[in-house]
């Protein structure tokens, strides 16, 4: 270096008396050996270390996490079809909940309604009875009345034939009046 | 560097971009042989503590849900295997450990060079060449080897009109030959580049004047250096997939 003048080296053919190169000292044929010695040694270091031990180790490495994603994956995957198959039970029982709740409020309607079918016969039945049993009431209380007019009738003709001062014949009389209320 | 320059006044400024590149020994200054230690050395040592803290002991949990350091690791793993899966199949997928060295050390590499005053290993061709050189045979050797005469397919292209075929497979040859070459300068230019590029604007930051503008450059450049650390990482694997893609599937 310009720094160190003092610095004498013997001149080689590649490094002149100061210390520096002379051209190119990729081109000293010199220091060839010595760089290719080492090269060799390094390289050969260098792949014994990669193919036995970095190698072996990485490849490993990266089977494992791939084994491992691959697994997770499946085990994912699994669960999710665990999931799907438990809506599809789940949807199911639902739907079964709800045909069954149809089906007992359908009963349940039918028997309600023969229910109230029977109890209206029964009470139509009540009413027809009563209607009829009103009807012969009334159809003997009209016969009754009909008699009680004749009676009376008969009564007040016999009463009426001895006040104008006739003889009451009893036996024209009730025929005169049935005669009358026969109409 | 330029602690003088800057009592001169620019008379002196002076530019050393390549001194960062030059190899010096880590103990005394001896000369270099091939067994020296030297900082080559220490940085290819240093890159090989960072492959293995990040793809060793940041995975050293096993974690199912990572760290972040344990991300990055599966992160570089993921990208590496799926690029080397798409480009050559389920055959490709055997060289993975290789291809992996080779990017995880350039990328470690690279990026250990952005250390300010450390050594980039990367920017020499004497480290880039071999490892094209590797790829460049082992692409050859395993061609031959897989598919026998059939690998020389690669070189006749069936789908051109037979006049053009010769032609074609002079190019062709000539192309396969240029790879390593340009596999290797690729690297090396791109990363050599930026760093002298650095080292030029750090050197201006010696005129107080300029100063400003200069630090704001060296930022501008680094964040660039960031981008192509690993880019051309990425290039030089892809590349090596490719590669390989031939020497396994030769027909056109």
């Amino acid at each position: 270096m310009a720094t160190e003048p003092v610095y004498e080296e013997i001149a080689g053919t590649c490094v002149d008396s100061h210390g520096s190169a002379i051209g190119m000292p990729q081109l000293c044929f010199d220091w060839f050996p010595n760089q290719i010695f080492w090269l060799v040694i390094t390289l050969v270091v260098i792949f014994l270390v990669l193919s036995r031990v970095a190698l072996p180790r990485i490849a490993a490495i990266l089977a494992e996490r791939q084994g491992t994603i691959t697994n997770d994956l499946a085990a994912a995957e699994d669960l999710k079809a665990k999931a799907v198959e438990a809506e599809e039970a789940y949807n199911k029982a639902l739907a079964d909940a709800r045909s069954e709740a149809q089906r007992i409020a359908a009963e349940a309607r039918a028997e309600i309604q023969s229910g109230l079918d029977d109890a209206i016969a029964k009470a139509d039945l009540e009413i027809a009875a009563k209607a009829a049993e009103s009807e012969k009431a009334i159809a003997d209380i009209r016969a009754g009345a009909l008699e009680s007019i004749q009676v009376v009738a008969k009564d007040t003709a016999a009463e009426l034939v001895t006040a104008l001062g006739g003889e009451a014949d009893a036996k024209a009389i009730d025929s005169a009046i049935d005669a009358q209320t026969k109409g | 560097m330029a602690t003088e320059t800057t009592a001169a006044e620019g008379s002196s400024l002076v530019f050393h971009p390549m001194d960062q590149f030059i190899v010096k020994p880590l103990f005394g200054d001896g000369a270099i042989a091939w067994y020296t230690p030297t900082n080559v050395t220490l940085w290819l040592f240093l890159a090989i503590v960072a492959v293995i803290g990040l793809l060793v002991l940041s995975t050293s949990k096993r974690a199912i849900v990572p760290t972040r350091m344990q991300s990055i690791a599966e992160l570089a793993y993921g990208f590496i295997y799926k690029m080397l899966e798409d480009i050559c199949g389920k055959e490709g997928v055997k060289y993975f450990p290789y291809v992996m060295t080779l990017f995880m050390f350039i990328v470690t590499a690279n990026f250990l060079g952005l250390i300010p005053t450390s050594f980039t290993t990367t920017s020499h061709f004497a480290v880039t060449i071999p490892l094209a050189l590797a790829v460049f045979l082992t692409v050859t050797i395993l061609g031959f080897v897989k598919n026998g005469a059939g690998f020389l397919g690669l070189f006749w292209v069936s789908s051109a009109p037979l006049a053009l075929r010769p032609i074609l497979a002079i190019i062709e040859l000539i192309s396969y030959f240029v790879r390593p070459v340009s596999h290797s300068i690729r690297l090396a230019g791109n990363v050599m580049a930026g760093h002298a590029v650095i080292k030029v604007f750090a050197g201006f930051a010696a005129i107080a004047v300029i100063s400003p503008v200069s630090v704001l450059a060296i930022t501008a450049m680094y964040g660039l250096e960031v981008l192509v650390a690993f880019i051309q990482a990425y290039v030089f694997t892809i590349l090596t997939c490719v590669y390989l893609k031939d020497a396994l599937h030769p027909s056109h």
